[in-house]
């Protein structure tokens, strides 16, 4: 049991029991937040139009997550895992390429498909 | 070396304070309490201890300013009184969920309103469920040797929580008492140095303290503090006899005062327990057979300790300085009730709210409580659970 007793447990885990957590919440590992999980708590999801893109990555400075991934210099995806859905991206590009769409309509959109096939 | 010396409380609580000899004291000054951060802070002007003292412009930002430098890693103290700690209330909490080890000295006074200064128990009460552990003082020699204890219960691996030192406002902080004292190095052998099992400076293994908890771990770190709360019972019991063997004063849980015979008993805290351990004495020389228990650790509730020393005596009042306003007693009452229930043995449990505001609780009031159990024990017959002690009705 490392309850209280400091050990630096690197991992922490949501089925970790109290006795096997650090104590206090204590966090040892930096960057861990990227373990967590938050692209749940989305209802409006940025969707790139790739022909109007032109790569200036004011998206990928302005997203306060992380969740713009850029390669080489230009823009690659959105991190859907963690993307909260906060529209940023969308207000700030000078081109109109970031679109918000409900994840409602987006689910809605897949169930009307399943019924199809 | 042990030498005799007269102080006040708040004297003996702040010459605890200077050989302890803390990184930090954070604090803000309030009615009783003061004279601690008065005498102390002349302490730092002297050059008579070591502490960073920082006076900060309220009490919240005083344990705020505590829980900052015990983060780091000092050994950090505050002191305050009433309003003081009701104003510290959100940060108590934190202070105590962080698992700081911060000591920190409640001179009680009654909360406003209307607006008081004198002595109840209503402020310690506040934080009764803050998770901080809470040690009771009869006079100035018990609020002095719990301050040289407390630093070692809160700094325990096992433990590590924040120890509330309590005494009674003026009752104990102003009256000049008889007490020894410990010579310095005694104190800062016994006391030791800080070892901070996670510290902020620590640039080789960095941390990240204070954090975020969503659903899936607050209730887990909540019941780590639990388990905290339950260590704490066997460490304040080994550093008590520790501390026996520099001091000659052993301390527990509790002080159970001629309980092993006793048909009727007195449940009370801090200065009222010498009070009603005058008046047992009184009445054992008249033939009734009382006896006095007084918790020193009030949380952690020592609650098998005080089942098994109750378990024999016939009728129990529990006495409280402090109101709920449940309608159904004190604070301290509904522990004591809780406890003896288990029992299954018809021990009549009451209790008397007394001393509210800082009203005097006359030897003939205790006098009463007694003889009130005695009539109980010989009717069988509980009139009233709830009572009032020392209020015009």
């Amino acid at each position: 049991m490392n309850f209280g007793s400091g050990t630096r447990t690197r991992v922490v885990k949501a089925d970790m029991k109290w006795y096997e957590l650090t104590k206090a919440g204590n966090i040892y590992e930096p960057g861990n937040a990227n373990s967590y999980e938050t692209g749940d708590w989305r209802s409006i999801r940025p969707v790139w139009i790739e022909d109007r893109c032109i790569h200036c990555l004011f998206c990928w400075r302005y997203c306060p997550d992380a969740s713009v991934i850029a390669k080489d210099g230009k823009f690659e995806k959105f991190d859907y895992k963690h993307c909260k859905g906060c529209g940023i991206c969308a207000k700030v590009c000078p081109r109109n390429a970031i679109d918000m769409i409900s994840e409602d309509e987006i689910e809605k959109a897949k169930e009307a498909n399943k019924d199809e096939n | 070396m042990k030498t005799k010396v007269a102080l006040t409380g708040n004297e003996a609580v702040a010459q605890a304070m200077k050989q302890i000899n803390p990184d930090v004291v954070a604090a803000y000054p309030i009615t009783p309490q003061t004279e601690i951060v008065q005498i102390f802070s002349s302490f730092v002007a002297n050059g008579e201890v070591d502490t960073e003292f920082v006076a900060v412009e309220s009490e919240h930002s005083a344990m705020s300013a505590a829980i900052g430098a015990s983060a780091a890693g000092a050994r950090a103290m505050t002191a305050t009184s009433s309003q003081g700690l009701a104003l510290m209330f959100e940060v108590v909490y934190i202070a105590a969920s962080m698992r700081l080890p911060i000591v920190f000295p409640v001179v009680n006074r009654a909360l406003s309103g209307p607006i008081n200064i004198h002595c109840d128990h209503s402020d310690a009460m506040g934080l009764r469920d803050s998770g901080v552990i809470q040690l009771y003082s009869e006079n100035a020699q018990e609020a002095y040797d719990n301050m040289i204890q407390a630093v070692r219960i809160a700094e325990h691996p096992d433990v590590q929580l924040p120890v509330m030192v309590n005494m009674d406002g003026f009752i104990t902080s102003h009256a000049m008492d008889v007490l020894e004292v410990l010579d310095d190095e005694t104190v800062r052998n016994f006391v030791g140095t800080r070892v901070p099992l996670d510290y902020l400076l620590d640039a080789q293994n960095p941390v990240s303290m204070g954090n975020f908890d969503m659903y899936e771990f607050y209730f887990e770190h909540k019941r780590q503090q639990t388990e905290a709360m339950k260590k704490a019972k066997e460490v304040i019991k080994e550093i008590g006899k520790e501390y026996a063997k520099i001091s000659g004063r052993e301390y527990g849980l509790f002080e159970a005062y001629k309980l092993d015979d006793a048909d009727v008993a007195v449940v009370v805290l801090n200065s009222a327990a010498g009070t009603a351990k005058g008046v047992a004495d009184e009445l054992r020389a008249r033939g009734i057979k009382a006896g006095v228990l007084k918790p020193r650790v009030f949380r952690p509730f020592p609650q098998d300790e005080i089942r098994e020393a109750l378990k024999g005596v016939k009728a129990v009042a529990v006495m409280d300085r402090a109101e709920t306003f449940s309608t159904c007693g004190g604070p301290m009452f509904a522990d004591v009730r809780n406890t003896l229930y288990d029992l299954k043995n018809d021990i009549k449990v009451v209790n008397y709210i007394y001393g509210l505001g800082g009203r005097d609780l006359r030897l003939e009031d205790v006098e009463k409580v007694f003889m009130d159990l005695e009539n109980i024990r010989k009717t069988g017959r509980v009139d009233e659970t709830v009572k009032y002690l020392g209020l015009r009705e």
